[in-house]
């Protein structure tokens, strides 16, 4: 062994060099103030291996980025805990650089022959933020998508030439395969081999001027190993500890909906650690934002590039330190406002409550049977009725109607109810109570339009109200057979049980005692019907037909009350009407019931 | 490390301290590396599909002559997180012999290349290798390089006429014919 050692040093005197690494002087002994450059190396090696295993895994472009990296989480082994590794470590890194940066000033290991070194730190900083917001685009989530669209546009207000420099950044006028691609070439390639170079510079110039010792000195000068070792290397468990601590309360980093250009996200946020650029932003009016944005930082940036030779001057280094308390001062205040802002915010708040809703709902229709397709995961929740069905009721129809007595979101919108609440439209029960002589009046079914005194109301309320015991009994067929006809997915186990009873129920509907076929057509072609058809009430079909014109004379004909065409007016597309009917009717993907759900209840 | 056998109170301490630095230095790393590496070694947990019996032709368009024919065979595949219902997921040449219907895999047992079927010579030829097949698929050439014939796959002719192949890809250079999973 000791031969072939002697060997490797005889070709690359490595010894000489692993030396010179062990025993470098510490000035004054091994003390904790000076571990934060180690755990700050620690961290850029961890970020390197998670990042090169992830590499292996992620495809950049706008199909399948967010589908990789949600292959990453729920699919690949132990994948979610890679992840949240990569994820937190950059926010402990971004912690780590200032505290780093604090203790450089405040030790005033900055000035005179350290400038360079100095810049060298501050040239690294910037470079981790830069792989931050990189990084935060490339799960293209709702949140990365947003968030970073905001920061490129603030890139489009640089004078003179910030169009092309927007447009260079995101490979085009728009986002999509080529902001991907730059990104991550930018994330993995350029940004990581700059750094590399920094550093190697950055600790060459350390070695070369020695530590800057804290004075007084509290103990003899002792070597670099094992003494400061050992004390950076409990300090990079810590930070080892405290990231895990994270990952496993988060069980690894967020992933929210695929990026949807055309899906509003209002709990767009940048990273906690840009909050305060965030917030900054906010005081600057329309017009002046290259204020905030630009001039502010990059003045302030320069200050403190400055630094070294501001330090030179008398006060010069109080002067220092006081900025950069200031400074950290003041991010802590606007990050501090940011929050507290948000957390007031009802618009913000929803936003979030929304995006967790969709994230969940997402990964249950990526984990369906049909799976993803070639058209991306955006495309599962555009295509989701239990996702879209809310909010185009809550658009289009929640200004007269409702579903449970809300707007399809859970909001009461302002104007007064005036249409029937569908939820559970063509269900026994929605029959049962808009047959009910108490309820039919109601708001909940034509108590808002001018059906009120219709004859519906009137049979309901005077014939079905003087209805005999046997009556009644028949009744309840003839509503079954009636809800028979729209097929909905929760009342299969019921309709295909009681076929005879539905069976029945069609006959009497049909026949004259029940009255229905007076005004209705059902299942038999009625020319003079006048109210709407009863054939095939509440299926998929029918829904359609009287979303898209309720004035076609198999619905209301002349005397719809109000309600607009919204396919023959082309207010929906045929594919929002096909949602919002999917949703009324309850028809979407339910995930199966989990096994280890049920076993923990 | 026989200098600290002593027991001497400063050696112990130093041996320790070295030992905890290397130990935890040690700890931190193997950390990532051991996260990365379990997500590599993610895909042998999962097995190729299992073979089953798909439609690929009919009877009626095999020529009677015994002339082999190539068809793709459409299938549902699931790549990563992608799930396509019907894509084109290999290729088989089919060739009609009386009643029956022989169903040969067009990947050449070798090194995996696509083989061609040579209307001059009635044979199969491996682009790449030169590995030759007679038209039931057994080596021709002397010094083949592929260790074994084209891989058979089971057919089933139905009433309607259907020609059905069980199709299975085999893994590539060694003499047996395995499954590859």
């Amino acid at each position: 062994m000791n031969s072939l050692l002697g060997w490797l040093d005889q070709r690359t005197g490595y010894k000489a060099i692993v030396k010179h690494a062990l025993y470098e002087n510490v000035p004054g002994g091994a003390r904790w103030r000076y571990v934060w450059g180690s755990t700050l190396t620690f961290c850029l090696v961890v970020q390197f291996i998670t990042g090169f295993f992830l590499w292996m895994a992620y495809s950049p472009s706008s199909q399948t980025a967010w589908e990789s990296v949600y292959y990453i989480q729920h699919e690949m082994m132990g994948g979610w805990f890679l992840r949240g590794l990569h994820h937190y470590t950059a926010q402990a890194m971004n912690v780590l650089l200032v505290l780093h940066l604090m203790q450089v000033v405040i030790d005033g290991a900055y000035k005179a022959p350290r400038e360079i070194n100095f810049w060298f730190g501050l040239g690294l900083l910037l470079l981790v933020m830069a792989l931050s917001l990189t990084g935060y685009l490339l799960p293209w989530d709702q949140k990365g998508f947003w968030a970073t669209k905001v920061a490129t546009s603030i890139a489009a207000i640089t004078p003179v030439f910030g169009a092309e420099l927007q447009k260079l950044i995101i490979g085009g006028s728009d986002y999509g395969h080529h902001t991907l691609t730059r990104f991550f070439a930018l994330h993995a390639g350029v940004l990581p081999a700059s750094i590399i170079a920094l550093l190697v510079g950055h600790i060459y110039l350390f070695r070369r001027h020695g530590l800057k010792a804290k004075e007084p000195r509290m103990r003899p000068d002792a070597a670099f190993w094992p003494d400061q070792v050992l004390k950076d290397a409990v300090a990079c468990l810590a930070v080892l500890a405290t990231v895990l601590f994270l990952i496993l309360r988060s069980h690894g980093a967020e992933l929210t909906a695929p990026a949807d250009p055309s899906e509003p996200y209002s709990a767009a946020r940048p990273e906690w650690y840009f909050l305060f650029l965030f917030q900054f932003l906010k005081y600057f009016p329309g017009g002046t934002e290259i204020w905030g944005a630009i001039i502010i930082p990059t003045v302030v940036l320069l200050v403190v590039f400055a630094m070294p030779f501001i330090g030179n001057w008398k006060l010069g280094h109080r002067f220092n330190l006081g900025l950069m308390w200031s400074l950290l001062a003041g991010v802590g205040l606007l990050t501090w406002l940011a929050i507290t802002e948000d957390g007031r915010n009802p618009e913000y708040l929803a936003g979030v409550k929304i995006a967790h809703i969709e994230a969940a709902r997402v990964k249950e229709l990526a984990q369906s049977p049909s799976g993803i397709s070639q058209l991306g995961a955006a495309n599962l929740l555009r295509t989701d009725p239990l996702t879209q069905g809310p909010k185009l009721f809550a658009k289009n129809c929640a200004s007269c109607h409702r579903y449970d007595g809300h707007d399809g979101m859970g909001n009461h919108p302002k104007d007064a109810q005036s249409a029937p609440d569908l939820k559970g439209f063509a269900s026994r029960q929605w029959l049962a109570e808009m047959l009910d002589p108490a309820k039919v009046a109601s708001t909940n079914f034509f108590g808002g339009t001018k059906f009120r005194e219709g004859k519906m109301v009137k049979f309901v309320k005077k014939d079905i109200a003087g209805f005999s015991p046997e009556e009644k009994a028949q009744l309840i067929k003839v509503v079954a057979a009636i809800s028979a006809e729209a097929e909905l997915p929760d009342q299969r186990p019921a309709d295909q049980a009681e076929t005879a009873l539905i069976a029945e129920g069609r006959t009497l509907a049909a026949g004259d005692v029940m009255r229905c076929t007076e005004c209705h057509q059902f299942r038999k072609k009625d020319e003079e019907a006048s109210a709407p058809d009863l054939t095939g009430y509440g299926s998929r079909e029918w829904l359609i037909g009287i979303i898209s014109n309720p004035a076609h004379e198999r619905f209301y004909g002349k005397r719809n009350d109000r309600m607009p065409a919204f396919g023959k007016d082309e207010a929906l597309d045929a594919q929002s009407i096909g949602l919002l009917t999917d949703w009324l009717r309850g028809d979407w993907y339910r995930a199966p019931a989990r096994n280890t759900a049920s076993a923990a209840h | 490390m026989a200098e600290h056998d002593d027991a001497s109170q400063p050696g112990r301490r130093d041996f320790l301290l070295k030992a905890a630095a290397v130990g935890i230095g040690a700890v931190t790393t193997l950390v990532p590396a051991g996260a990365g590496l379990v997500t590599l070694l993610d895909p042998l947990r999962h097995k190729a599909k299992a073979g089953t019996f798909l439609r690929v032709a009919t009877l009626n368009s095999l020529p009677e002559d015994g002339t082999p024919r190539q068809y793709p065979v459409v299938s549902e595949r699931q790549d990563a997180w992608n799930k396509f219902p019907q894509v084109r997921v290999g290729a088989v040449y089919l060739r009609r012999m009386g009643k029956e219907v022989q169903a040969l895999n067009v990947v050449c047992p070798h090194a995996g290349c696509f083989v061609n079927y040579s209307a001059n010579h009635n044979h199969y030829v491996c682009p790449c290798h030169d590995s030759v097949f007679g038209l039931d698929g057994a080596i021709k050439n002397p010094r083949s390089p592929s260790p074994r014939p084209l891989d058979t796959l089971e057919v089933k002719v139905n009433d309607d006429g259907g020609v059905w192949v069980k199709f299975e890809n085999y893994r590539a250079g060694i003499h047996e014919k395995i499954v590859a999973s």
